[in-house]
């Protein structure tokens, strides 16, 4: 085992885990206010299409990531109309929402398999600091979507726990009735925050093609969407805990091809069972101390609110 | 939130110069088939604690649900402080100084106390800390006692309604309508909410209150309004010179007798013996404090009592619906203290229960289904059911009990208050039971209806069956009952003979004042 591989192990670690942790923040975001998405897989599928396309067009690397992120976020709408406008039932219209990204996604890219890109976001140079041995290129060499992560992370930890929006988010999550008496729309909070999840989607998708492996194919997202809505649970819908399950699930990713590398004979297959085992895991201990304290998922998950009337 | 040194005026005496804090005049209001306010008034003046008294269904909650913005008054008007108001939302009764604390609470359990105090009006930016102090010295002001970093999961239901009690005046209510507060508290909580209002009267606050118990009345009301059936029948009675006997005859009124009763049957062995039956309620605190009762083979033995004094929980426990922490229920000669339902059933109890929907029928599931609910594996074919039979069955039972139903195969839930019941009813009488226990069997029913199931319900008496009739409708009790033992926080107080007793002696045993009623 090289110290230029495990360099290698932890840099892939970072990226993986700022792919899945866009995608799973945006999940957090929607969960919080009480709606969940299951179409996570479908929504990346689309930002990495609409990216890909996009940069092929405009060769603006730019451009393509707002198009990735404006596609998510339109897909999401989609399953917010159906959930919180229409209130149908959330796993259904979640999971239509992943066949339907999933198979729009491969509509739209067909002429675009096999092209190379039209644009990437390169790795950002941080000057002196990617020169650090061992940080420098765990931290300091990566691509722009990496710290686009960070700086989500941050702002979702801050408008979630630290505002007025944040509160009434978390209240819609929690006792829909509650944030209504309060005077605040449930709707508008539930429809923004499925968006915004969207958008977050769009973006981990975007990475796929505009950065991670810069061209497009069918099922490029490869489950990551699913691994993104475990994390949620593994998370316990707190931003911190999210990000540290994502950056160990992007290890299960990252060590997935190095196995061999290191030496290890264990098969990739059962590693990348890994983090639903871990959910897994994380959901029993839950529930085991659900006993005395209520579990931290909002109390309204998955529940359509009507106002009520006599 | 900034109160003015002005406000604090003596309550009653330099109130006569301004207009009432509350006005309400000629509410109606209509629900589909009710009438829950009809014409019905009420005066507040500022800085009192003003009762309104009623029995279940008189229509309080309606009209203040009315005053709170909640529901629109189909006719009548809202007057605050001298000015008319049509609010349309809640958000509107607040913004004109109206706030209401319901008996479902409106908090969300994750939250601190101070988050939930304030989620509707907030900064931008919550600072923790700033809240947090901010809402302690809020509720020391008002004796509110309360830590405001708690989680609310962690509080007692006293000190969630304190909570509630906060948001209101965070929000500067000065107007407070509390919806049967003292429900869900403990005597001590009840007690202590009694000097919180009377401190937010003090404070030039007016505080408009819903209660069934007549010593909080007299104890810390200014004034008391008595409501039955939706219209108001005594306005604004200074308390100080009213006597609880009064305002409990007020509260049931003294209608004459509507049909005549039913002759009685002759009485036979002892069928549903009860002994010190206690339990606990849904919130955990003691429901039934040792009850005693016996029905005796062909009688009808009534509980009248107000809602939410330990009927539901008797019924309940009867049924081995609700684990009881003491006591015994015997049927003939079989203990089922530890049955489960269905042994219950099958030692020949019937039931039927309070929430027709939900614990009584599915509503989703056919006619047929729901008939066999209770029978299923006596209609079946090895391991399987058997589908002519429990059509036959299910035909059988809506023939005989007039259940008028479109095809038996269809969900339920397109059926009549009155249909559902008498399946239901029919369902439960049609294996023959010993006992019958039945919980509101009436309740939202036509008048077609509430006769066909009394009339049931006697001819079961007439063929030998111990009826246990809860009921909150004290004419039906009164027409047919043999025996009427009234409840009063979760015991048995008094018992009466439905024939000579007066209505008046039966209201105030049923709001406390056991003193009179005989007890057994």
């Amino acid at each position: 085992m090289t110290e230029a591989s495990v360099i290698g192990l932890l840099e892939a670690t970072v990226s993986f885990g700022a792919l899945l942790y866009l995608a799973a923040l945006g999940e957090m975001i929607a969960e919080k206010a009480g709606i969940l998405n299951l179409g996570v897989e479908g929504m990346m599928a689309m930002g990495a299409v609409t990216g890909f396309v996009v940069a092929l067009h405009t060769g603006n690397p730019w451009v393509a990531l707002a198009g990735a992120v404006a596609a998510g976020a339109a897909v999401a709408l989609l399953h917010g109309l159906f959930t919180v406008v229409m209130g149908a039932d959330q796993v259904v219209s979640g999971l239509s929402l992943t066949i339907l990204g999933i198979g729009l996604a491969a509509y739209l890219g067909k002429g675009s398999v096999g092209r190379p890109a039209g644009a990437e976001l390169s790795s950002v140079d941080w000057g002196p600091l990617s020169d650090i041995p061992w940080f420098g290129p765990v931290l300091f060499q990566q691509s722009p979507f990496v710290y686009l992560a960070v700086v989500a992370g941050v702002v979702a930890w801050f408008v979630l726990g630290r505002t007025r929006l944040g509160l009434a988010l978390r209240a819609a999550g929690e006792s829909a009735s509650t944030a209504d008496a309060a005077g605040h729309s449930v709707a508008g909070l539930r429809l923004g925050a499925v968006a915004m999840g969207g958008a977050l989607a769009g973006a981990a998708g975007a990475y796929l093609t505009l950065s991670l492996t810069p061209q497009w194919a069918e099922g490029i997202v490869a489950g990551r969407g699913w691994i993104a809505v475990a994390l949620v649970i593994f998370g316990a819908w707190r931003p911190g805990r999210v990000a540290l399950g994502s950056l160990l699930f992007g290890m299960t990713l990252a060590l997935k091809t190095r196995l061999q590398t290191f030496g290890v004979d264990f098969s990739p297959i059962l590693l990348s069972m890994l983090p639903y085992l871990l959910t897994v895991g994380v959901l029993v201990a839950i529930s085991i101390r659900a006993r005395n304290r209520p579990s931290p998922a909002p109390a309204a998950l998955g529940i359509a609110y009507r106002r009520e009337e006599r | 939130m900034n109160e003015t040194d002005s406000t604090s005026c003596s309550p009653t005496n330099s109130t006569a110069h301004r207009p009432p804090a509350v006005e309400l005049s000629g509410i109606w209001k209509r629900f589909p088939g009710v009438v829950a306010n009809a014409g019905a008034h009420l005066t507040v003046l500022t800085g009192t604690v003003h009762a309104v008294l009623g029995e279940n269904g008189a229509g309080k909650s309606t009209l203040m649900n009315v005053l709170a913005g909640v529901y629109r008054p189909d006719e009548g008007e809202v007057r605050i402080d001298g000015t008319a108001r049509h609010f349309r939302s809640p958000a509107d009764a607040l913004a004109a100084g109206v706030g209401m604390v319901h008996q479902e609470f409106r908090l969300v359990p994750s939250f601190t106390v101070a988050e939930n105090v304030v989620l509707g009006a907030v900064d931008r930016i919550v600072r923790r800390q700033s809240i947090e102090s901010a809402v302690g010295d809020l509720a020391e002001r008002f004796g509110l006692a309360t830590d405001p970093v708690r989680p609310v999961w962690q509080l007692s239901m006293g000190e969630r309604q304190r909570v509630e009690i906060l948001k209101a005046l965070w929000r500067d209510a000065r107007i407070l309508i509390l919806d049967e507060p003292t429900a869900v508290l403990t005597p001590g909580e009840a007690d202590e909410l009694g000097g919180v209002l009377r401190r937010m009267a003090d404070d030039g606050r007016t505080v408009v209150f819903i209660s069934h118990k007549l010593h909080e009345v007299t104890g810390f009301c200014d004034e008391a309004t008595v409501l039955r059936g939706g219209e108001t029948v005594a306005a604004s009675l200074p308390v100080d010179g009213t006597d609880a006997s009064t305002l409990a005859g007020l509260m049931v009124g003294s209608a004459p007798m509507a049909n005549e009763r039913p002759p009685p049957c002759v009485v036979g062995e002892p069928m549903l013996e009860v002994e010190a039956l206690s339990c606990l309620g849904d919130r955990g605190l003691p429901a039934l404090h040792e009850v005693d009762l016996t029905v005796y083979s062909g009688e009808i033995v009534g509980i009248a009592g107000v809602a939410g004094n330990g009927q539901r929980e008797l019924a309940q426990a009867i049924a081995g619906l609700r684990p009881t922490t003491g006591g015994s229920v015997r049927l003939g000669r079989t203990d089922l203290t530890t049955s489960t339902p269905r042994q219950r059933f099958t030692a020949g109890l019937g039931y039927i229960p309070e929430d027709r929907i939900g614990v009584g029928l599915a509503p989703r599931l056919s006619v047929t289904d729901n008939a066999i609910l209770r029978t299923y594996t006596s209609h079946r074919k090895g391991p399987f059911l058997d589908a002519g039979a429990a059509t036959n069955h299910c035909q059988h039972l809506v023939d005989r009990f007039g259940v008028r139903t479109g095809p038996l195969d269809e969900p339920i839930a397109g059926l009549s208050g009155g249909n559902l019941q008498r399946l239901l009813v029919g369902r439960e009488l049609s294996d023959h039971p010993q006992v019958v226990v039945a919980a509101q069997p009436t309740r939202g029913l036509d008048v077609q209806g509430v006769k066909a199931i009394q009339d049931l319900l006697v001819a079961e008496r007439g063929a030998g069956v111990a009826v246990l009739l809860i009921s909150e409708d004290l004419d039906e009790l009164l027409m047919l009952a043999d025996r009427l033992l009234v409840m009063h926080d979760g015991r048995v107080v008094a018992e009466f003979d439905p024939e000579s007793a007066r209505r008046h002696t039966i209201g105030e045993a049923m709001v406390g004042h056991a003193s009179t009623g005989v007890v057994t």
